[in-house]
């Protein structure tokens, strides 16, 4: 009895999950639709895709494996550029545009899962902040590359440059992919919000079926007590590996959506380096580490919150910054849990319930 | 020769890496925690010299004395208000709100002095030296900030080891629950450790910006990352650590960029982080600590 | 052939010998007790068992098996698990989770096949709650299979421990002080489960204990160590009345 209660608890909590994407989607496609939407909000819709399935795929090595990770947008940026120059690759060859995007997403999340893959490795002799150290040089080489390199193609094979186009040496038909800082243009818009949306919902089928199976529950019991897990004998290097993989490979997933959503692909440090991962990373802290409700509901709010208040746009940031601030310390100060505790309307209920019981 | 000046800009550079990794290594040695907004009091330092410079033209020893006071109450300002509340807070929340703060005072910089870059006057003015016949030529800056740094780290290492905070400090970074019983005021080593961090980083801002003179709010961020970078590859928590990271690092960026390329230069830097972590996990000089069943 | 035999097991941690000359046979089904003063290498002795130490010398014999210098997690496959001094539960997990991750390794499905939930993933899933419930019921904690480990009281939480080690299906069960910190009337409730748990699984047990009580009350041979070194070995009541032992533990 109390198993099929327990096993309906988690199943309810996914469906609340799922169903208000779902009615968030319904929400905005229908002011989409009517026109009831400015094209600000309209050009936002795909970014604000690309931070929710960040922010969730984040919150499985953060919250699910408990390790920090101030990289993410690299891998993000591996499956943008990868993808991206599937698709210009590709452009002619398979014409339907659903499936050459698909495979060029397929391919970001290989290629970012693998860079996930390569990197956890080092991941596994290193804790806390010697991982978030590696995690976050990583994402800062993956950016540096990308914005020095030039890469083009023509019939002798792929060539590469450090210095600029003509170094390339192609040839009359040949195709230049990354320009170096100038990065990739040309590729096809294939993405959209509907699209968006249904990666949103994969991502969150595999990261909730993922907590509910038994990799799932040994990525987190590594989380909770690595030395009791290893003693019942749960195989921790292969499941770190996993789970970083997977979150990687999701990032991989975000970045071939937002690469399809612009004409030019450029690793900035606003959207590929260490600011983005940290901005990731505030979302899920700020969602509830481990809560991927949370994680989905504070990448949308504290996106448009910027964007809401781009009429104070000298000081969006600063009460950004005000806002992470103060919410960490009304979240964990011990004198402000104090008057939480003492003024809260449920405490004071469950307290006169309590008082009844022991009486 | 070329190699030789190189090698004496990558220890300058180097030098400045090392005094701001100083910051990060005794706040997260006694702190425990990572202040990522230890990159933009140099920042704010930077500025308070460039004001007191150029707008009410004090003189340069006044300025930098000035801004090493603007930074130490900052330091402690910070801590006593954004960190102190969060000492029993798991350490995600205390990084969350250290970022916070950073773009806090990024942003407040770029309210008040605006995106625009200002450019540094460098405080010591003298003409540089030429050695062996005019072939390496080396500015006053970087003999000043190399002399800065190896009177900083010599003066830190005595004040650790023979003042009564330092050992207060040490034991702290031991078993911050220990020291507390056997009488120190541990809140009380913190927020000096912040002090000293903070005054540290308004030195290496002056130093930072009279050698690379374009400032603007975002200044500290690069070279603040890349001194956490020298801090965890000397070792987090240990002095001689972060003096030897921060000054491979800079040779190590120097020479990339010199031999290897100058748009590379910060992934070769990261990418030796990484493999120095893959060989030894805890750094250069960093203590291997072994978990207890 | 005994199930479990150790042979001049010994490790030096900067040449202090923690556990020295160590020997000890278990036959099938024995309840067996390891006691000694505090720092005598009673919980190095485990770790040396269960893989964390790798051992400078000696040989460990599971039923037969040579799991000498093996990882910790060989030698939980080869059918040892364990409990520890300082509890170590999966504390942001439920309780029945606890004791699933330790059913891990009987639980055959892939990855994959539980991202996308085939068939397979249900019907294991089922099986393996069942399985879980049971083993939860045996220490009466099915009342509690949906709350987290980290909130049960601390006796439970004990308890839990030694449900989350029998899950991994052992041969040898080892429970590190598992009465420390408990009140008497939970000390003698935890002997009837440690005793229940012999007679049901058919288990060996071997554990570490300060309670003379406990172990007096339901160890049926005891080895006593003093720093590092094996001080007697034999019948509790005998070991019990031993002058070394009573010596080593009260002092001259």
């Amino acid at each position: 009895m109390n198993m099929i209660k327990s096993m309906s608890k988690t199943t309810k909590n996914n469906a609340i999950t799922y169903a208000m994407v779902i009615i968030a989607f319904a929400v905005v496609q229908t002011m989409v639709m009517t026109g009831n939407i400015t094209s600000l909000m309209n050009g936002l819709l795909v970014p604000l895709c690309t931070y929710v399935i960040l922010a969730i795929s984040l919150n499985l090595t953060v919250g699910i494996l408990g390790e920090l990770s101030l990289g993410h947008a690299g891998f993000m940026c591996v499956g943008a550029f990868s993808s991206s120059i599937f698709s210009q690759l590709t452009v002619d060859v398979i014409t339907t545009g659903w499936m050459r995007f698909s495979l060029a997403i397929i391919l970001g999340a290989i290629m970012a899962g693998l860079f996930g893959f390569l990197v956890g490795i080092p991941v596994l002799r290193l804790k806390g902040d010697y991982l978030a150290i590696v995690t976050l040089a990583f994402g800062e080489i993956v950016k540096n590359v990308i914005n020095a390199i030039y890469v083009g193609i023509d019939e002798a094979g792929v060539h590469f440059s450090l210095q600029d186009v003509t170094s390339l040496g192609l040839s009359e038909t040949g195709l230049v992919l990354i320009k170096g800082p100038r990065g990739i243009t040309g590729t096809p818009k294939d993405s959209t919000f509907v699209i968006g949306v249904i990666l949103i919902i994969i991502t969150l089928i595999v990261i909730l079926n993922l907590m509910n199976s038994r990799t799932g529950r040994a990525i987190m019991s590594i989380r909770d007590n690595r030395i009791a897990a290893e003693s019942v004998g749960i195989n921790i290097t292969k499941y770190k590996l996993l789970a970083f993989a997977i979150s990687a490979a999701l990032a991989g997933v975000a970045g071939a959506l937002y690469a399809h959503n612009l004409s030019t692909l450029t690793a900035l440090p606003k959207n590929f380096g260490y600011n983005m991962s940290i901005m990731i990373l505030v979302f899920v802290v700020l969602g509830g580490i481990g809560n991927i409700r949370g994680s989905i509901i504070a990448a949308v709010v504290l996106t448009l919150i910027p964007e809401l208040l781009r009429s104070l746009n000298d000081y969006r940031m600063l009460m950004y910054a005000i806002v992470l601030i103060v919410t960490m310390i009304c979240t964990w100060s011990p004198k402000i849990k104090e008057l939480r505790e003492r003024y809260s309307l449920q405490n004071w209920i469950q307290k006169k319930k309590h008082a009844k019981e022991v009486v | 020769m070329e190699f030789l000046s190189y090698l004496i800009n990558g220890i300058s550079l180097g030098s400045v890496f090392a005094i701001i990794a100083l910051g990060y290594t005794m706040v997260y040695g006694i702190a425990k925690m990572l202040n990522f907004a230890h990159g933009d009091v140099i920042m704010v330092g930077s500025y308070v010299v460039f004001v007191s410079v150029n707008s009410m033209e004090l003189p340069t020893v006044v300025s930098v004395l000035l801004s090493i006071v603007v930074c130490i109450v900052l330091g402690v300002v910070i801590e006593g208000i954004a960190y102190k509340p969060l000492r029993q807070a798991p350490k995600l929340a205390v990084l969350i709100t250290a970022i916070g703060v950073s773009y806090f005072l990024q942003n407040v910089a770029l309210l008040i002095f605006g995106a625009d870059t200002k450019s540094f006057q460098s405080v010591v003015k003298a003409d540089p030296i030429t050695f062996a016949g005019g072939q390496v030529v080396v500015s006053v800056e970087t003999i000043v900030t190399i002399a800065a740094c190896i009177i900083i780290v010599l003066a830190l290492s005595y004040f650790m080891k023979h003042s009564k905070m330092g050992r207060a400090m040490l034991a702290v970074s031991e078993d911050s629950g220990a020291a507390q019983l056997m009488g120190i005021n541990v809140n009380r080593t913190i927020t000096v450790t912040f002090a000293i961090g903070s005054g540290l980083a308004a030195i290496a801002g002056v130093l930072l910006c009279s050698a690379y003179p374009a400032l603007t709010p975002y200044t500290g961020s690069m070279p603040g990352i890349k001194a956490f970078v020298a801090a965890v590859f000397g070792g987090i928590g240990s002095i001689p650590g972060a003096l030897i990271g921060g000054i491979l690092l800079g040779i190590i960026e120097i020479m990339g960029k010199a031999y290897i390329s100058s748009q590379l230069a910060d992934a070769i830097v990261f990418g030796v982080l990484i493999v120095v972590l893959i060989v030894k996990p805890t750094g250069l000089l960093g203590k291997q600590i072994q978990e207890k069943v | 052939m005994a199930l479990l035999e150790i042979n001049n097991l010994g490790i030096s941690f900067g040449g202090l010998r923690a556990v020295d000359a160590f020997n000890l046979k278990i036959e099938k089904g024995q309840l067996y007790g390891l006691i000694g003063p505090n720092g005598a290498g009673k919980t190095t002795a485990f770790n040396l068992l269960t893989g964390v130490y790798k051992p400078s010398q000696g040989r460990v014999l599971l039923d037969g098996e040579d799991i000498t210098g093996k990882s910790v997690i060989e030698i939980n496959r080869t059918g040892v698990a364990r409990t520890f001094q300082n509890i170590r539960l999966f504390h942001e997990l439920p309780v029945l989770d606890n004791v699933k991750v330790g059913l891990h390794n009987q639980m055959e499905y892939s990855t994959l096949a539980g991202i996308l939930r085939l068939p397979k993933y249900r019907k294991v899933e089922k099986e393996m709650n069942q399985k879980a419930m049971e083993l939860l019921k045996v220490f009466d904690l099915d009342g509690d299979a949906e709350t987290l480990a980290g909130n049960l009281p601390y006796g439970k939480q004990r308890k839990l421990e030694i449900a989350r080690a029998l899950a991994t299906n052992p041969k040898l069960l080892l429970l590190d002080e598992p009465a420390a910190g408990m009140n008497p009337n939970e000390t003698k409730e935890l002997m009837d489960t440690i005793r229940f748990i012999r007679d049901e699984f058919d288990m060996t047990i071997l554990l570490i204990e300060h309670d003379m009580k406990l172990v007096g009350g339901i160890c049926e041979e005891l080895t006593v160590l003093s720093f590092g070194q094996i001080l007697a070995q034999g019948e509790t009541s005998a070991v019990l009345k031993d002058p070394k032992v009573i010596t080593a533990y009260l002092g001259e």
